[in-house]
């Protein structure tokens, strides 16, 4: 799926018109995935500007709802931020596995075990140790329960050859489940009577708002976490050696690289990002774990990591974009009398141009600096 | 239209502001009667879609009740989880629609998501659907409501038990939580007053809204001989229609549907939203104090029967119609000793009767003797 920049440049002669050159082609090589990722967005609402229309609504004044609801004031925009913090983390889980050319969908149930783990041990953890090192124990709790559930998934795909797609799927049904039973049983509150829960964090032991905002530090910890990633894809050799089994997984095997160990390695290390979102919405959000913890975050995450076409960098203005957008879901609502449905189906048109948009890679010859005329030989093809 | 809908946005927000300023917007806290005259802001916040024959449905036609009133502005969004979500709509309201007064309808918004936006704009009012605002431990700007609907499911029972052939009744459940088995055992109960033979089996889905285990669950109901359904399950669409397809016998629960089924349904435990949110409009508009824990049942107009289906014979409309009247004085008593639950156990000695408020009753744990099924 990700096309990757090919840095062999031509050996060019020093002097004359190419002095300009690399830089010309660094400019190009770049500039691919911003104009077709632009050009697909904007398709993508100018096909959601008919349906609107067909409607009998203006898609001039829903857009500017749009805008004013998600983006358009620092209180938009901190709503955004707080819906984005936990998409960073569930595309994590979709964009790292797929670098191996893995399709995983089932972050939802890593981070509902995730959530369910960080509670768990937060009962214990909470008597005897101060805030700091108690969350550090619950966030490695969630981290080991995500990577465990995700990891099981790359190693039933490396070493059995069960689909990845639809083990991941069945797997976090099996979690949320696994969460009820929990949650209604041995971990539950006897308090809580209607709505079974974990027993409480204490309030010294949440996780608070980012100081002059209102979102709390797991959106800091989740663009961390994106960061990293990227370094690890793109700086490493276990990310080199990841990359290169996802272009070509016998290619890899030919030249010795331990591919079971790098599927499970980085589908573990994608679900250990999950279940720390599952810790984040227990310690910062909810306080206790319940079903609430099942409230899509790992779906909208797929759709995150495609649109970022699985670059951990590209995710956090992407999952900053789908926030906001959820952000003035309610605004559409309310101002314009839509359905809850619009936004989903705005997402799902953006989705759908998106995905179309991935077939022009490599089809235009402006963005590829290998295909152009080579101007010292006035070779002007 | 652009520039309709954005002068107006920004009217409201001043409007709004302006109102925050001068603290008139505070129903109850500066006790000023000019209140009746300023336009009131009210948001409505649904768990499902508005339009799902059930629990969302239920709250959305009540917002309609108080949408006519005049000076009232409704402002309404669907679909909102029990996440961060919940907390933005409601500081979204507040911020830029200028709402002070919000009823966030699902039981999971409480805690902790309602308590902190309570929190943070003290001069705002929440009040929230199910009971759970205590005096000790939450703020003065909240408070709760809810009905006693379980003499609802009782009534059903009643309906139930004349309409069935073969003495079993069925029940699909999403949790085996409290209200959720008192309505279990009020339907049962209904039925074993029309015969004691009755059996109800109970199958709990697990989760408040997933339609393919609804539909499973009711199947497997018919499979096994239940010719009369009710459920308790945010959208009793599925269940409804499922049963009615097989030919068994439907009684409702949430929201009417017997449009979804005429033939079959027997009758239907409602909420009546649409009085409870009037009066709480009424209290405001008139500067007084709105009330923190507020319940009541069928006498108080909190829940409402739907109209008789074909279904129910002749002799079961003058059972039924008797026990509606009775629960109208607010006498009746659904719960009353001696009762055991389904594992032998006595769970109410012979000289207890509990009334329909009985606080004992909202921490109920056990399935009834009749009832098959288990809790866990």
């Amino acid at each position: 799926m990700t096309v990757e920049a090919n840095n062999s440049a031509l050996s060019l002669e020093p002097g004359g018109v190419s002095s300009f050159r690399p830089a010309l082609e660094w400019l190009a090589r770049r500039a691919e995935p911003v104009v077709i990722g632009l050009a697909a967005i904007l398709t993508g609402l100018a096909l959601f500007s008919v349906f609107i229309l067909a409607i009998g609504k203006s898609p001039v004044a829903l857009f500017q709802i749009i805008y004013a609801g998600g983006f358009g004031s620092w209180f938009s925009l901190q709503n955004s931020l707080s819906r984005a913090a936990p998409l960073l983390l569930t595309a994590l889980c979709v964009a790292l596995p797929a670098r191996l050319g893995l399709v995983i969908i089932g972050g939802e149930g890593a981070l509902v075990l995730g959530g369910v783990a960080a509670a768990a041990i937060a009962t214990p953890l909470t008597g005897i140790l101060p805030p700091y090192p108690a969350l550090v124990g619950m966030a490695l709790a969630a981290m080991l329960g995500g990577g465990i559930w995700i990891g099981a998934v790359g190693f039933l795909r490396h070493y059995r050859g069960v689909n990845e797609t639809i083990s991941s799927l069945l797997l976090s049904y099996i979690a949320i489940a696994l969460m009820n039973q929990l949650v209604e049983g041995p971990l539950r509150d006897p308090a809580s009577l209607n709505k079974p829960s974990t027993f409480p964090l204490p309030a010294d032991y949440r996780i608070g708002a980012i100081p002059g905002m209102d979102v709390h530090w797991g959106l800091i910890i989740a663009v961390v976490a994106c960061v990293l990633s990227y370094v690890l894809i793109e700086a490493t050799r276990f990310g080199f050696a990841a990359r290169m089994a996802g272009g070509n997984v016998r290619a890899a095997q030919i030249q010795g690289l331990p591919v079971g160990r790098l599927i499970v390695g980085f589908t573990a290390i994608a679900g250990s990002f999950a279940g720390l979102a599952g810790m984040l919405e227990v310690a910062a959000v909810q306080g206790s774990a319940n079903a609430s913890l099942a409230a899509g975050y790992g779906y909208t995450g797929i759709l995150v990591a495609f649109l970022a076409r699985h670059n951990p960098l590209a995710i956090i203005p992407i999952a900053v974009l789908l926030g906001g957008l959820e952000a003035s879901g309610g605004l559409i609502q309310r101002r314009m009398g839509l359905p809850d449905a619009t936004v989903v189906a705005l997402q799902g048109t953006l989705f759908i141009v998106i995905l179309f948009c991935e077939t022009f890679y490599g089809r235009f010859k402006v963005f590829n600096p290998d295909l152009w005329p080579d101007i010292r030989k006035g070779n002007r093809t | 239209m652009m520039i309709n809908r954005f002068s107006m946005n920004r009217r409201q927000f001043l409007q709004a502001s302006a109102a925050g300023l001068a603290t008139v917007a505070v129903p109850g806290l500066t006790g000023s009667t000019a209140f009746a005259q300023e336009a009131l802001t009210v948001g409505f916040i649904y768990v499902g879609p508005k339009d799902d024959y059930g629990y969302n449905q239920a709250h959305a036609e009540g917002a309609a009740v108080i949408k006519a009133m005049p000076g009232i502005t409704v402002v309404e969004e669907e679909n909102v989880p029990e996440t961060v979500d919940v907390q933005k709509t409601m500081e979204s309201m507040i911020n830029l629609d200028g709402a002070s007064l919000i009823f966030p309808t699902s039981f999971g918004y409480f805690d902790p998501h309602m308590l902190a936006m309570a929190a943070k704009y003290p001069d705002t009012q929440f009040r929230h659907c199910g009971g759970l605002w205590q005096e000790s431990k939450h703020p003065a700007n909240t408070g709760s409501y809810f009905g006693f609907i379980h003499q609802g499911q009782y009534l059903n029972g009643i309906a139930a038990g004349h309409a069935s052939k073969s003495k079993k009744i069925g029940f699909v459940g999403a949790k085996p939580i409290p209200q959720v088995l008192q309505n279990v055992n009020a339907f049962l109960l209904g039925a074993r007053s029309v015969d004691p033979a009755i059996t109800c089996q109970v199958i709990f889905t697990g989760e408040w809204s997933l339609a393919i285990k609804e539909a499973e669950a009711t199947n497997a109901l018919v499979d096994q001989g239940v010719d009369v359904i009710t459920c308790h399950v945010d959208s009793p669409k599925v269940v409804v229609e499922t049963a009615a397809g097989r030919g068994a016998f439907v009684c409702g629960y949430h929201a009417n549907q017997s449009p979804l089924a005429p033939e079959k349904y027997l009758t239907g435990a409602e909420w009546a939203w649409g009085n409870v949110y009037a009066d709480f409009i009424k209290t405001a508009q008139a500067g007084e104090k709105l009330g923190n824990f507020v319940r009541g049942g069928l006498k108080d107009g909190f829940v409402k029967m739907s109209p008789l289906g074909p279904g129910v014979p002749e002799e079961g409309r003058k059972a039924f119609e008797a026990a509606h009247a009775e629960a109208m004085t607010g006498k009746l008593s659904v719960f009353k000793g001696p009762l055991k639950d389904n594992k032998g156990n006595a769970v109410i000695p012979a000289d207890k009767a509990y009334a329909e408020d009985a606080i004992d009753l909202e921490s109920m744990a056990y399935l009834v003797e009749g009832v098959v099924g288990s809790t866990s």
